[in-house]
């Protein structure tokens, strides 16, 4: 279906289903975000595997005990995603390289125009000043369109509570760190220093720089510069993103700009929005992309 | 100008005094994470790395021994002497990514070595690089320093592998 057929056809679907309206603001920052926006940038070509920054995020954010050890090596084996009770996974790609494998830590990127945040009709979440995509699990009513709607497969839902399941993901340490200026637990814990915390736009800068520097080094993109407006955790390898488990299908563009529009004009109900936003989804995709279930491409998972 | 003559005098004074500090302090061992929670400190065999290295310059990049010799480096420090203070943690920070360490990076927008890695990244970088491209000497965290009690809290350690299918929580 084409862009603009599919989203007339949401535009008659949300007519006609009209229940109520939701008078959500889009001020989810400008374009490139927040002037003072924090952020992290991750040199895999540093990174050893060694989960430290696992077991810091699971300190700092008073999560579950583990099911094995965080020194656990045995969990390559697999493609592990973030989850309710771990925010943040490393895992390990070109397991047969000559140069050795590559590990990339995977968590909420902090996007600057945050998908998940656009398409929460209670406003549980905020994109804060200093970078930070956090939320409210007292407002959240556990509808799950965050995680439909987050490009990179990020948010994850505690069913504690069988009646009131929350959403659960990285939150750049907000509470306890960054708002003190403080870096994030995990970031200071790297023993390789493979994680840089700095300003978001003195990182792009030095991103750049370390390329031009080792040109052989590295793959000459920034992952995060620009994928959906940008996010906060940008990324530099070795090797092509896509060989390391990267979506390098997502548009410039951020998720809400397609829709933006239109859904000023559309009053939402409920029961559109995932249908909707799943369907966004799969819109971002650069076009002309082959798109053939990305979610279930092992390997490939955002 | 006497008192640019005292100041030139007190310099050389104070580089011969370095210099002597130097050859006669040339350590053959060094206590590493000297302040470490997580990991015990250990004694770091100076006098061996010497012996099997030889070129001090290897680790001590530009600080002694032979100076540098990257193109990108020559650019400026080709003729740039040893300087005073030769250990790691005389340039690489401590807190690299602290409020103040962070707000004087901002301050300082024109300076080139903007994106200078901090000490505990220092260390094992090279460390760890240099062990894996000659696949010799300990990669491993505890073949360097063992875990403290604190340390095996932290990583739960008690908590062993069982096998792929216990591995991991449910994905959600
Ligand atoms: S990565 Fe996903 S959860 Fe994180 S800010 Fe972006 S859209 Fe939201
Ligand atoms: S920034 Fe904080 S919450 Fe996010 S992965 Fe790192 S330690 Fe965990
Ligand atoms: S702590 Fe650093 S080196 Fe270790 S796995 Fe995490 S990012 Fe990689």
């Amino acid at each position: 279906m084409k862009r603009r057929n599919f989203l007339k056809a949401c535009v008659i679907g949300g007519a006609t289903i009209t229940l109520g309206k939701t008078n959500k603001g889009w001020a989810s920052g400008s374009f490139e975000g927040y002037p003072e926006a924090m952020g992290v940038l991750v040199d895999t070509t540093r990174c050893i595997g060694c989960r430290s920054c696992e077991a810091a995020c699971n300190k700092e954010q008073n999560l579950p005990e583990p099911e094995t050890s965080f020194t656990d090596k045995s969990v390559f084996e697999e493609n592990r995603r973030p989850t309710s009770t771990a925010y943040t996974v490393v895992n390990e790609y070109e397991k047969k390289a000559s140069e050795g494998p590559v590990y990339r830590k995977i968590q909420c990127n902090h996007c600057n125009e945050p998908a998940c945040l656009t398409s929460c009709f209670v406003n549980a979440y905020t994109k804060t000043k200093e970078g930070a995509v956090i939320y409210n699990p007292k407002i959240c009513v556990g509808c799950r369109n965050c995680m439909i709607a987050c490009p990179f497969n990020v948010p994850g839902y505690s069913y504690e509570s069988a009646t009131n399941p929350v959403v659960k993901k990285c939150i750049l340490c907000y509470d306890t760190r960054l708002k003190n200026g403080r870096p994030p637990a995990c970031v200071e814990i790297c023993p390789q220093e493979a994680l840089t915390f700095g300003h978001r736009a003195d990182l792009v800068k030095l991103a750049h720089e370390r390329i031009r520097e080792n040109p052989e080094r590295y793959y000459d993109h920034v992952y995060g510069e620009k994928e959906v407006g940008g996010t906060s955790w940008m990324y530099l390898s070795r090797v092509p993103f896509d060989k390391i488990g990267f979506d390098t299908t997502l548009s410039n563009d951020p998720i809400i700009s397609n829709v933006k529009d239109f859904l000023g004009m559309v009053p939402m109900v409920l029961s559109i929005w995932p249908a909707l936003f799943s369907g966004i989804h799969l819109l971002s995709k650069k076009e002309g992309h082959d798109d053939h279930g990305h979610h279930n491409e092992p390997g490939q998972e955002g | 100008m006497p008192s640019f003559r005292t100041f030139i005098l007190a310099a050389l004074a104070l580089s011969l005094m370095a210099t002597q500090a130097w050859s006669t302090s040339l350590p053959d061992s060094v206590t590493l994470n000297q302040n470490g929670k997580l990991y015990k400190p250990f004694s770091f065999d100076h006098a061996k790395h010497i012996s099997l290295i030889k070129e001090c310059s290897d680790c001590h990049h530009h600080t002694t021994g032979t100076l540098v010799t990257d193109p990108n480096c020559v650019r400026c420090h080709a003729n740039s002497s040893p300087t005073a203070v030769v250990s790691c943690k005389g340039c690489h920070s401590s807190t690299p990514f602290s409020p103040a360490t962070l707000a004087e990076k901002r301050e300082a927008k024109g300076r080139y070595h903007l994106d200078k890695i901090g000490l505990k990244g220092a260390m094992h970088e090279n460390c760890i690089g240099c062990h894996s491209k000659r696949s010799q000497g300990p990669v491993g965290c505890q073949e360097c320093h063992p875990r403290t009690k604190d340390g095996d809290a932290f990583y739960n350690a008690d908590k062993q592998a069982r096998g792929p299918a216990a591995k991991h929580a449910k994905s959600e």
